[in-house]
């Protein structure tokens, strides 16, 4: 399974990525991490003309403390994020959740950028970004923008991104006394997950206020699931009404009663990891 | 004609430089340029694991690098894991517990299980086996290759430890 032939470009910065970007449109992707890319390409699921890497530019990379967020560069790679104290601080709901990313070797070279930009609909950084409120910087020759996760992701691999733009940065507003849970069902550690939950939130008098729970792998993107959510605020955090929100439908993994059901204990294990309490 | 390009890099500790096609993978250029055989050609899609190389000090699939992304890059195979004695008592746990039979899946096993060595950190078994999950081998079970980690990352462990 070798790669097709392609054309490689290799700019410097941002500004040259985007008008390179601008002048080969459909026909370019960009080469983050390429721990997805790279196998779609030797599957020949597809097989761009150009390849504009964004290996090479330099502040598209670090993590840094802003006023009122946590500001993460498109190409900085899972195990920095893993290590970093200021995600681990600022943002633990992707600490948390960064473990269940693939393998070792794979989050040595992958990008939150190039997940982020993918939207794969089983991946956890679309979800932790849903559920965190993040912001999304897509840079092209005219200029940047920022938008709400909410209105980034809109279906199976469809996101607001044009073409001619480049996913730079994601920002993540602080919220310092905000609680996290996380959890996925898979079948081997590592794999794409079955259901999985991405949750924040604050507790107090052991009660949770200010849920917001991202699901992924139940539906075409990741979803709040908003009436679930309302429903474990009064208590019942077993996921009862989390058929209000997700949809999903029988496919390989499995008939849709049982992907709901998984998606169920995904959710309430999110919740009671949440709430600090042991995962039954 | 495939597109190509000039590129340098450091590897097993040797400067070397080549022109490549853009789309060969760091595991073809390593084989077939190089003649570093160590870095398998499994599953050619990132799931195996048997290609696992070190780049810039970390373990990365060789089939999903592309050899002009490692231009200026370090890059360690198990042949200079081997040379340097770096992993020579994780080999010899190996061998000592039969870890390997086909030994396809051993020089990828061994760069992924020196990463983790290298935290110096206490670990499970199953927090073995889940830094190991991105590594296949479809002959021992996995018990023996464990068993092997285990016990080198036991040994490491207790040697710095301060002497009573």
């Amino acid at each position: 399974m070798k790669f097709p032939a392609f054309k490689y470009l290799r700019p410097s910065s941002v500004a040259e990525a985007a008008a390179q970007l601008a002048e080969h449109g459909d026909d370019a992707r960009l080469l983050a991490g390429g721990q997805t890319l790279m196998p779609v390409l030797a599957m020949r699921l597809a097989e761009p003309e150009v390849l504009i890497d964004l290996g090479r530019i330099e502040n598209l990379r670090g993590i840094a403390l802003e006023d009122d967020a946590l500001r993460l560069g498109a190409m900085t790679r899972y195990v920095d994020l893993e290590r970093s104290a200021l995600v681990a601080e600022h943002a633990p709901l992707i600490t948390r959740a960064l473990p269940y990313v693939a393998h070792v070797a794979i989050r040595n070279r992958g990008t939150i950028g190039g997940s982020v930009a993918l939207a794969d609909p089983a991946a956890e950084m679309p979800a932790c970004m849903l559920a965190l409120g993040a912001e999304i910087e897509l840079t092209s020759t005219e200029g940047n923008r920022w938008i709400a996760a909410e209105d980034y992701f809109l279906g199976l691999y469809e996101t607001a991104r044009e073409d001619t733009e480049i996913l730079t940065a994601i920002r993540i507003p602080l919220a310092p006394e905000r609680r996290v849970g996380f959890y996925e069902v898979a079948r081997r550690h590592g794999d794409y997950a079955l259901a999985g939950a991405a949750a924040v939130g604050d507790v107090e008098d052991g009660r949770i206020q200010g849920l917001r729970v991202a699901m992924f792998g139940c539906d075409d993107l990741p979803v709040l699931a908003k009436t679930a959510a309302k429903a474990a605020e009064t208590g019942v955090l077993d996921g009862a009404w989390l058929e209000a929100d997700v949809s999903p439908t029988s496919n390989i993994n499995g008939e849709a009663h049982i992907r709901l059901a998984q998606a169920r204990v995904a959710f309430r294990r999110a919740v009671t990891d949440l709430l600090g309490v042991s995962n039954g | 004609m495939d597109d190509v390009f000039d590129i340098t890099l450091t590897v097993n500790g040797r400067r070397v430089s080549r022109r490549v096609p853009v789309r060969q993978h760091l595991t073809d250029f390593l084989r077939e340029e190089l003649g570093l055989t160590s870095c398998h050609v499994g599953c050619e899609h990132g799931v195996c694991g048997a290609c696992t190389v070190r780049v810039d000090g970390a373990a990365t699939r060789g089939c999903l690098t592309l050899a002009v992304q490692a231009d200026g890059a370090v890059v360690e195979t198990l042949e200079g894991l081997s040379e340097s004695g770096e992993i020579v008592d994780l080999q010899a746990a190996f061998v000592d517990r039969n870890a390997l039979q086909c030994g396809y899946c051993t020089p990828g096993m061994l760069i992924t299980a020196a990463e983790m060595l290298d935290a110096k950190q206490p670990m499970s078994r199953a927090d073995i086996r889940t830094f190991l999950s991105g590594n296949y081998c479809r002959c021992t079970g996995y018990q023996a290759i464990v068993d092997a980690v285990e016990t080198t990352l036991t040994a490491r462990l207790a040697e710095q430890e301060p002497s009573a």
